[in-house]
């Protein structure tokens, strides 16, 4: 129990110790390094922007037991409405020319109430099924806004970015007001997990995700705790809309098509869905590989970055189910030396990593497969 | 009499009538739906129904034959995920892969021009054999793809989805690099079924390929059922969607079973694609849009269920080819609608599809 207690404890000192030198890293990169840079501009204001949408997927995934395909969908509607009220004049779409912030506004509230239709459609699902139907909603969005053309039809709505609160201003020319408001924004939404999963209803939210059916027998609602969490996602990666409209200017249907859900999914498993934080980790892994990776031929099979990143995916998946931040935990609990009887995590993860090996070798299947399913 | 006062307020109870709502809702729908068909349509292409009955069983005919291609694809999606409970979302990489094949298979054959080959120059082998070729291709893949990446993980359905998706990435990426950029891609229906035949029924003069389509997603629907009702495997694999590990603790051995479910699945998706390529194209991109439509017949009919599929495909068959027809003509961009509400009206009601079975 001692050594538990100290090994948590020295685990919890690294990772605020990581934490903080991060934060504050993150805090004055702009003012270190030219603010102009591609870091700045591109890289890290996606990082936290897309990261928000993944914790929005890695906190229905942890904490719901969902996995959502919806949430590129539901970022990417908040991008086409708030370009369709936003934009004036020659814009494609209603142009209708809203201010800027009211227009923000009305953006994430509708897209929030979209999520909690969503949400409501797919509540009575868990698990599997939960995630074929949300697919289902991301790409009938996409289809609708690729035919409809009154809200921008195919090719979207570009220019956004012109059309911004002065607070945020234009961000080609003074990048690191956006990156400042990303990253301010990208900390709250952590924080508001964090502090969700501690209400009685974060607790509840975790109840029905262990045991759907003795939480609906103690009298909880438990379709109605997975359509409000649906929503209170559906407003997270409303945010990550916003801001990626912002940053990038042009939201087409595009930007919700399959492709891009499944990168949402590779920045959440690749981050882990097991952990909030995997989020950004994800996130930021994803755009580095993807900017200078991109020119990279992959050897032998030929192809492009999303073979690497296919590849990369897949080895994710089968080495490490819960990302870079279970490969994290599994590191940390060696090294600090939580290794007391023959049980310890690590010890079980690798043990359970071989003698999946060697069944397949085998050819056979390893028959204690409950476990896992259940972390995953 | 208080009784009588209990049984009323029951009946009015709040939660009661909102349980009671969405059918209430569905029932009207269905009935204006009707209604607006045979009747009414306005400002639509083609007039209500009862006064130009050859443009409705033009459309009818038409859910059908689109119902048949989306069984014959999906029937695949379904049987994998009935027997294994493996979402295989690599299902539309299989299929892209597949039409490629087939396509490249035809030019090969054929010889007849390096982009489009008119349909009068090719002969029944010639459709015949690269479908054949593509099938086992993509069968053979999926077989390879269950024995390395998802034998020894049964059971992780999350875990299993990921890796396909991984997997879908992966082809879908080396379809565009090794398979004419990715770029739409037809392949041609033999000659003699390229043409026109009077139905003597309204005058409708119909394309006979569209008939053959739903001929073969008929055929493909029966040789399932014999299969899976009347065959020995059939039976282990009725057994294994019923319960997995009881009928491998009665000796049966299951793994061969799934690999052989496998390879089936993923050559109908291959199959599937030679179908609706002859018809259209095979682009990128239509992975996502073919994965959508498994996904629908499936979710809407129930999962792992042939005739949930069977259902599943013919009610959004019907659904998409009726709402592009008979709505306004300036609304006919909202015809995706429709499947969304396809959708939430079943989910509404069976969260497991029409043929589903709970849990």
């Amino acid at each position: 129990m001692r050594s538990l207690g100290t090994f948590q404890s020295r685990k919890q000192a690294t990772e605020r110790t990581a934490a903080g030198t991060m934060l504050v890293l993150l805090a004055i990169w702009p003012l270190v390094f030219s603010s102009n840079s591609y870091w700045v501009g591109y890289i890290l204001t996606q990082t936290f922007a897309v990261g928000i949408a993944a914790a929005s997927l890695i906190f229905l995934s942890a904490y719901g037991g969902m996995v959502s395909l919806a949430q590129v969908a539901l970022y990417g509607i908040c991008g086409l409405v708030l370009g369709n009220l936003v934009t004036s004049g020659q814009a494609k779409g209603l142009h209708l020319g809203w201010s800027p912030w009211l227009a923000v506004a009305a953006a994430v509230g509708i897209t929030t109430a979209i999520a909690l239709l969503f949400g409501a459609i797919a509540s009575r699902s868990a698990g599997i099924y939960f995630l074929m139907i949300t697919l289902t909603f991301g790409v009938i969005a996409n289809t609708f806004f690729g035919s409809v053309t009154t809200f921008g039809g195919f090719s979207g709505i570009a220019g956004i970015d012109t059309y911004t609160p002065g607070l945020v201003g234009n961000h080609v020319t003074q990048p690191a007001r956006l990156y400042y408001i990303a990253f301010t924004v990208a900390i709250i939404v952590y924080l508001l997990i964090r502090y969700i999963v501690r209400t009685p209803f974060g607790i509840a939210l975790q109840g029905v995700r262990d045991e759907p059916v003795r939480m609906r027998s103690l009298g909880y609602n438990v379709p109605l705790h997975r359509t409000l969490a649906f929503g209170l996602a559906g407003f997270m990666a409303s945010l990550a809309g916003v801001l990626y409209a912002w940053s990038i200017g042009v939201v087409a249907p595009g930007t919700l098509d399959l492709a891009s859900t499944v990168d949402l999914l590779v920045i959440a498993v690749i981050g882990g869905l097991a952990r909030i934080e995997g989020a950004w980790l994800g996130a930021f892994v994803f755009f580095a590989i993807q900017t200078y990776v991109r020119n990279v031929s992959v050897p032998v099979l030929g192809g492009s970055f999303n073979t690497i990143i296919g590849f990369i995916f897949l080895a994710i998946v089968i080495i490490s189910p819960n990302g870079l931040m279970g490969l994290w935990d599994m590191i940390t609990r060696y090294a600090f030396g939580d290794r007391g009887g023959g049980s310890s995590e690590p010890f079980r993860e690798l043990r359970r990593i071989v003698s999946d090996a060697w069944f397949r070798l085998k050819g056979g299947a390893p028959t204690r497969t409950q476990s896992r399913s259940e972390t995953l | 009499m208080s009784d009588y006062a209990a049984t009323v307020r029951a009946q009015l109870d709040p939660t009661r009538i909102l349980r009671l709502l969405p059918l209430g809702i569905t029932l009207a729908a269905s009935a204006f739906a009707l209604v607006w068909v045979l009747f009414w349509a306005p400002h639509t292409n083609f007039g209500p129904a009862i006064d130009h009955p050859d443009q409705f069983f033009i459309t009818l005919l038409n859910g059908i034959y689109f119902a048949a291609e989306l069984f014959i694809v999906a029937s695949g999606f379904a049987l994998i995920f009935g027997l294994m409970r493996v979402v295989n979302m690599a299902h539309g990489s299989f299929y892209l892969l597949g039409g490629f094949i087939a396509y490249d298979m035809q030019q090969h054959m054929a010889r007849g021009g390096d982009f489009f080959i008119p349909s009068s120059s090719i002969n029944a082998w010639e459709w015949i054999v690269p479908a054949l070729v593509a099938s086992i291709c993509i069968g053979a893949l999926g077989l390879v793809v269950q024995q390395v990446f998802l034998r020894w993980n049964l059971g992780q359905d999350l875990r299993q989805a990921l890796i396909t998706i991984a997997i879908s990435v992966i082809i879908a990426d080396q379809v565009i690099t090794h398979f004419h950029q990715g770029l739409a891609r037809g392949l041609s229906w033999p000659g003699f079924i390229d043409r026109f035949v009077n139905l003597h029924a309204f005058g409708i003069q119909y394309s006979l390929i569209k008939l053959v389509v739903t001929a073969l997603g008929v055929g493909v629907g029966v040789l399932l059922w014999l299969w899976i009702y009347r065959t020995r495997t059939g039976m282990i694999i009725r057994a294994g969607v019923d319960d997995r590990q009881m009928a491998s603790a009665l000796g049966v051995n299951i793994q061969k079973t799934f690999a052989i479910v496998f390879f089936v699945g993923s050559a109908l998706a291959a199959f599937g694609a030679t179908v609706v390529a002859s018809q259209g194209n095979v682009a990128t991109g239509q992975d996502g849009a073919w994965l959508l439509n498994a996904l629908v017949v499936v979710v809407v009919g129930g999962m792992g269920s042939i005739f949930g599929a069977v259902a599943g495909a013919l009610l959004y068959g019907l659904v998409f080819q009726f709402a592009a027809s008979y709505l306004p003509t300036s609304a006919t961009e909202y015809a995706v609608v429709f499947t969304f509400i396809l959708l939430a009206l079943v989910l509404g009601f069976r969260p497991q599809g029409l043929f589903g079975k709970p849990g």
